[in-house]
C-alpha cells in the first residue's frame, strides 16, 4: 500500500451516543450545568452592574432568605414560607401535567385549566358566601374547582380521542378561552374591584364573612395548608402512577398507543380519563391560588405557572419526587434575581427572565452530553480530547 | 479475475457506547468481484458498510480507496470515491417519478435535463438488464421496482463500487432471480458489489468470495468455491451448529380456528383481504407464505380482534368444552373473557408487541397486569416469570430492568415469544417470528413453535423465508393480493410452486382451493 501523505481532514466533531451512563455521573453533569449557568449569569450581571461578582452570587443566595434588619441582615422566616409556597404551588401544577406528559399528551393548557380551577372556587365564593352554611361553601368551592380544570381538560381529550386532533394546539387555545371567560364574568356580573375592572378585589377580606371559605392558618402560618395538600398529592401522584394498574396504562398509551391496543387497552378511555385527572389537579391549583394565596381572581392568576410547570416536568422526568427539587430550583433562581433586580438599579425586572433562560438553557442541554459523547479532532496534532 | 484490490480497510473499529460494533477489521474488496459479508445479528455488518458509505464514521482505523488513503465523511465523500450503497429501507419520495428520484439532489449547472437523464437511465436499464420505466411514479411501484430505482440511483452518479444491504429480504424467489442476473452483469462489466445477506443459499449461488463477521470481528475471508453452507455457519457461529428442523406429524388434529370469507378493507375502501377461508388444526403448524403487505398483517389481526372486519367469521372451538365461538367484533379484551388462549406475536416487535422503553418485567405485565381485584399492580408474577424466560431462552440481558430497546433483535424476541407462549395458549399466532434474527435464534423460536405444536396449540405461521416454510410447516396457505392462492402439503411442496402461487392473481371462485 502507498503511504500517500496527502493531507487528510477529520471532522472536526464526532458525536456518537452513548451507552447508559452510571447515575451519579449524571448527576455530576447536571450538578455542572447548574454551576456554568451560575458562573454564567454572573458574568453577565457583573458586566451590567460593575459589581463583584461574589458580591453578587451574595445578594442572590443570602438576600432571597434574609431581610436587613437595623443595617443586619437577618435571616426571614415569612421569606422562607413564601418561597415554599411559591414552590408549593408550582409543583402542584407541574403534578397535574405529568399523567398527560407520561402518556404523551402535550397537555399545554395548564394555564386555562388552572384558571378555570380558580374561577370556579372565586365564583362559588362571591356568588354564594353567607347563603349557604360554610362547610357546604367550602365543599361546594372545590367541587367547583375540580369540575373547573377537569372540563378544561377533557374537552381537548374528548376530540383528540375521537377525532385524532392535535392536542398541543387544542390545549393552548382553550388557555385564551378561560381568561376571556373570566374577563367577561368579572365584567358582566359586576364582580371586579371597581366599576369597569376586568379583576376582583380581596374576597371576604372584611366584614361579617371575614376569611370565609380562606384555608385555616396552621401554626400561625397561613400557607402551611398549601404546603401540605401538594405534598399529600405529590406522594398520591407518585404512587398512582408508579404502582397502579390506571398508571401502567397511562405509561403504555403514551409508550406506543399500538401496544396498547394489541393488549386491549382502550386508548380512548385512557385518554379521557387520564385528562380529567390532569385537569382536576390543575382545578386544585387554582383553588389552592384562590383560597390559600390569592384570595382573589384575574387573568393573571395562573402566572404563568402553566407554562414554568411544563419545565419543571421535563426537567424531572416526568417523575414527581424530582419535580420538587426541579420546582425548588426554578422558584429559587427567579427569587435570587428578583432580589438582584431590586438591589442593582442597573438591573431590571427583565434580566431576571433572562437568567432564568440561561439556567435552564444549561439544564436541558447537558441532557445531551448526558447522552452522547462528542469527540473533538483538533485539525494540527490531531489531539483527541473528551468534551464533557 | 482481476486482481486489483478497491477496497482496503485497516485496523477499523467502531463503537456505540458499551458495545464494540466494530473491532480492529481488516479488509478488502476486489474490482470485478460479488463479495458477501456474513454475520449474526450484531456482528457489524450493516456497521461497517454504512463507514464506507459514509454513514458513520470510524473510531479508528484507515480506509484506502484504490490505493489512495480515503476519508469519508458523508455519503457525498463515497460517492466522489465512486461508492454508493443501497440500504434495506428505500430513500425515495413517493410522489417523484422514477427519473425524478434519480437525478435528485444531484448539482448541475441549471435547470434539470429530464429528458437527457430519462435517456440515461433507460441506457443503464439496457446495458445490465434492468426492467424500468422511467415516468413511473413510485407509489405504483412494487418493492422490487423501488429497489431498481434505488440501484440505478446509485449507477447514475458512476458507482463502480455497490454496497446492497439485504436486498432480497423483501423479494419472491424470482425477483430474486432476476436481481441476481444483474449483478452478475455488473460484475463483468468491472463493477465490485458487496451484499449483506442472511441467506446462505444466495451467498453460495451469488457470491465470488465470502466475509465472514462475527461479534465485530473479521473472521476470514474465504473463496465462495472452497465454503460450503456448514462451513460458513461455522465461521459465523463459532462452532458446529446442526441446521435440521424436525417436523413431527401432527397428533390427532381437530380443528381450533375455523375463517370463513373473511374480508377486510382498508381506509381507501380497498380490499386488503378478499374472503379469506381456511381452518386451522390443533397440533399443527399452517404456514402463511405471501409477498411481504398481501394481507398477512391484516389478517392475523382481524383474528386477534384488532382489525375491523366488513364480512366473514371466525369461529373458535374450546378444547375443553367443544362450544363454537364468534370471535368476529370482539376486542382483545372480550376475546380473552370468553376464555379463548389466543396468543399473538406481532410483526412489529417494539411497536406493538412490547414496549422498547419498559423493562422485562413491565413488559410481561402486558399481557397479565389486570390480574387481581385491587387497584394496584403486582409486580411479583411478572418478575418470575421474566426470570424463568430469561433462564430458559438464554436471553442475553444485564437484568430484568434492563429496557428491552437495549436488548439485540434475538433477544428481543425471545422476550416476546416467552411471553406470548408463557400463557399456555391455543392458538399461537407469529408473523416473521425470525426476520432479523441470527441463525441460532432462528432455530430456537422454530423449535419453540414445534414444542407447542407438541403440546397441542394450533400454531399459524407466517414466514418469508421459502425453504424455512417447507421444512417446519405441515401445510402452507398462500395469499397472493389479499386472496387465497393455494393451500399446500409442507412435506410434498416445493419452492417453485409456492413461489409462483405467490405472484399468481387468481379470480374469486379460484381463490377458494381448499
Amino acid at each position: 500500500m502507498n503511504e500517500t501523505k496527502k493531507k487528510v481532514s477529520e471532522p472536526l466533531l464526532q458525536i456518537s451516543k452513548r451507552d447508559a451512563m452510571p447515575w451519579w455521573k449524571s448527576y455530576l453533569v447536571r450538578a455542572a450545568a447548574i454551576l456554568l449557568a451560575l458562573l454564567i449569569s454572573g458574568i453577565i450581571t457583573a458586566a451590567l452592574t460593575k459589581a463583584n461578582i461574589f458580591v453578587l452570587y451574595k445578594t442572590m443566595f443570602v438576600n432571597t432568605l434574609a431581610v436587613v434588619k437595623k443595617n443586619k441582615l437577618v435571616f426571614s422566616v415569612t421569606k422562607l414560607w413564601t418561597i415554599l409556597q411559591e414552590v408549593a404551588i408550582l409543583l402542584c401544577v407541574a403534578l397535574a401535567l405529568t399523567p398527560a406528559f407520561r402518556m404523551h399528551f402535550w397537555n399545554i393548557g395548564a394555564e386555562g385549566q388552572v384558571l378555570m380551577g380558580a374561577f370556579g372556587c372565586a365564583a362559588v365564593l362571591i356568588t354564594l358566601t353567607g347563603k349557604v352554611p360554610v362547610p357546604v361553601l367550602v365543599l361546594l368551592m372545590i367541587v367547583a374547582s375540580i369540575v373547573g380544570g377537569a372540563l378544561w381538560g377533557v374537552i381537548p381529550a374528548i376530540f383528540k380521542a375521537f377525532f385524532g386532533t392535535n392536542e398541543t394546539l387544542f390545549t393552548l387555545m382553550m388557555n385564551y378561552v378561560a381568561a376571556q371567560l373570566i374577563s367577561f364574568s368579572i365584567l358582566h356580573f359586576g364582580w371586579g374591584a371597581s366599576k369597569g375592572m376586568n379583576y376582583t378585589g380581596v374576597i371576604n377580606l372584611l366584614g361579617a364573612n371575614k376569611r370565609v371559605g380562606w384555608f385555616p392558618s396552621i401554626f400561625g402560618q397561613q400557607y402551611l395548608m398549601n404546603i401540605l395538600i401538594v405534598a399529600v398529592l405529590t406522594v398520591l401522584l407518585y404512587v398512582y402512577l408508579k404502582y397502579s394498574k390506571h398508571g401502567y396504562e397511562i405509561s403504555v398509551v403514551g409508550e406506543s398507543e399500538n401496544t396498547a391496543r394489541y393488549i386491549g387497552v382502550n386508548v380512548k378511555k385512557v385518554i379521557i380519563r387520564t385528562m380529567i385527572l390532569s385537569g382536576a389537579l390543575c382545578g386544585i391549583s387554582g383553588l389552592v391560588l384562590v383560597a390559600g394565596t390569592d384570595h382573589s381572581l384575574s387573568t393573571g392568576t395562573a402566572g404563568g405557572r402553566g407554562f414554568t410547570a411544563i419545565m419543571v416536568t421535563w426537567l424531572a422526568h416526568f417523575n414527581p419526587a424530582y419535580m420538587a427539587l426541579t420546582s425548588f430550583l426554578i422558584v429559587f433562581v427567579e427569587r435570587g434575581t428578583k432580589e438582584l433586580s431590586t438591589a442593582y438599579a442597573q438591573i431590571s425586572d427583565n434580566l431576571a427572565d433572562v437568567l432564568v433562560g440561561i439556567v435552564l438553557f444549561c439544564i436541558i442541554g447537558c441532557e445531551f452530553f448526558i447522552n452522547y459523547r462528542v469527540r473533538v479532532h483538533l485539525p494540527k496534532n490531531r489531539k483527541e480530547g473528551k468534551a464533557e | 479475475m482481476n486482481e486489483t484490490t478497491v477496497i482496503e480497510l485497516k485496523h477499523v473499529s467502531k463503537r456505540f457506547g458499551r458495545i464494540l460494533a466494530n473491532d480492529d477489521v481488516d479488509l478488502d474488496v476486489l474490482q470485478g468481484e460479488i463479495l458477501a459479508v456474513l454475520g449474526e445479528n450484531g456482528s457489524g455488518k450493516t456497521t461497517l458498510m454504512n463507514m464506507i458509505a459514509g454513514i458513520y464514521y470510524p473510531d479508528a482505523g484507515e480506509m484506502y480507496i484504490n490505493g489512495q488513503h480515503a476519508v469519508i465523511r458523508s455519503p457525498k465523500d463515497a460517492f466522489s470515491y465512486g461508492i454508493g450503497m443501497i440500504h434495506q429501507h428505500f430513500k425515495l419520495i413517493d410522489v417523484f417519478t422514477a427519473t425524478e428520484n434519480i437525478i435528485l439532489g444531484l448539482k448541475d449547472k441549471g435547470r434539470y435535463n429530464l429528458s437527457e437523464a430519462k435517456r440515461q437511465v433507460r441506457a443503464i436499464a439496457d446495458k445490465y438488464g434492468f426492467i424500468i420505466d422511467p415516468d413511473k411514479k413510485i407509489y405504483d411501484m412494487s418493492v422490487s421496482e423501488k429497489q431498481t430505482v434505488e440501484i440505478i440511483k446509485v449507477l447514475y452518479r458512476g458507482a463502480n463500487i455497490l454496497i446492497l444491504d439485504e436486498p432480497t429480504a423483501v423479494l419472491t424467489p424470482q425477483e430474486t432471480e432476476t436481481l441476481f442476473s444483474v449483478l452478475r452483469k455488473m460484475k463483468e462489466d468491472g463493477k465490485s458489489i458487496i451484499i449483506i445477506t442472511h441467506k446462505m443459499h444466495e451467498v453460495l449461488s451469488l457470491s465470488d468470495r465470502v466475509a465472514v463477521l462475527r461479534k465485530g470481528r473479521h473472521i476470514g475471508t474465504v473463496d465462495t468455491k472452497y465454503a460450503t453452507e456448514s462451513s460458513l455457519t461455522e465461521m459465523m457461529v463459532g462452532k458446529k451448529v446442526t441446521l435440521n428442523i424436525e417436523r413431527t406429524e401432527p397428533v390427532n388434529p381437530v380443528d381450533r380456528l375455523t375463517i370463513s370469507d373473511l374480508t377486510v378493507m382498508n381506509r381507501e375502501g380497498v380490499k386488503v383481504l378478499d374472503h379469506i377461508s381456511f381452518t386451522a388444526r390443533s397440533g399443527e403448524i399452517l404456514g402463511i407464505a405471501g409477498i411481504a403487505g398481501s394481507g398477512q398483517r391484516e389478517l392475523l389481526e382481524a383474528i386477534a380482534g384488532l382489525q375491523k372486519m366488513s364480512e366473514g367469521t371466525i369461529s373458535y372451538v374450546d378444547p375443553k368444552s367443544g362450544e363454537t365461538v364468534d370471535l368476529r367484533d370482539k376486542t382483545p379484551m372480550q376475546i380473552r373473557e370468553l376464555g379463548v388462549r389466543l396468543s399473538f406475536v406481532p410483526e412489529d416487535r417494539l411497536g406493538m408487541g412490547l414496549v422498547g422503553n419498559m423493562d422485562i418485567i413491565d413488559n410481561m405485565m402486558l399481557r397479565s397486569y389486570r390480574r387481581g381485584s385491587g387497584i394496584f399492580v403486582d409486580r411479583k408474577k411478572p418478575k418470575d416469570l421474566a426470570e424463568t424466560i430469561i433462564q430458559d431462552l438464554q436471553v442475553v440481558t444485564p437484568s430484568t430492568s434492563t429496557p428491552v430497546r437495549r436488548l439485540s433483535g434475538g433477544n428481543v424476541q425471545k422476550v416476546l415469544v416467552g411471553r406470548e407462549i408463557a400463557s399456555s395458549p391455543t392458538v399461537l399466532m407469529a408473523a416473521y417470528p425470525v426476520r432479523g434474527l441470527d441463525i441460532n435464534s432462528s432455530y430456537m423460536i422454530y423449535n419453540l413453535l414445534n414444542v407447542q405444536k407438541a403440546n397441542g396449540t394450533a400454531v399459524i405461521f407466517v414466514g418469508e423465508d421459502l425453504d424455512v416454510l417447507i421444512e417446519l410447516c405441515d401445510r402452507i396457505l398462500v395469499i397472493g393480493s389479499g386472496k387465497i392462492t393455494g393451500i399446500v402439503d409442507g412435506r410434498k411442496a416445493d419452492k417453485e410452486e409456492i413461489g409462483s402461487l405467490m405472484t399468481k392473481t387468481v379470480s374469486f371462485s379460484e381463490g377458494m382451493v381448499r
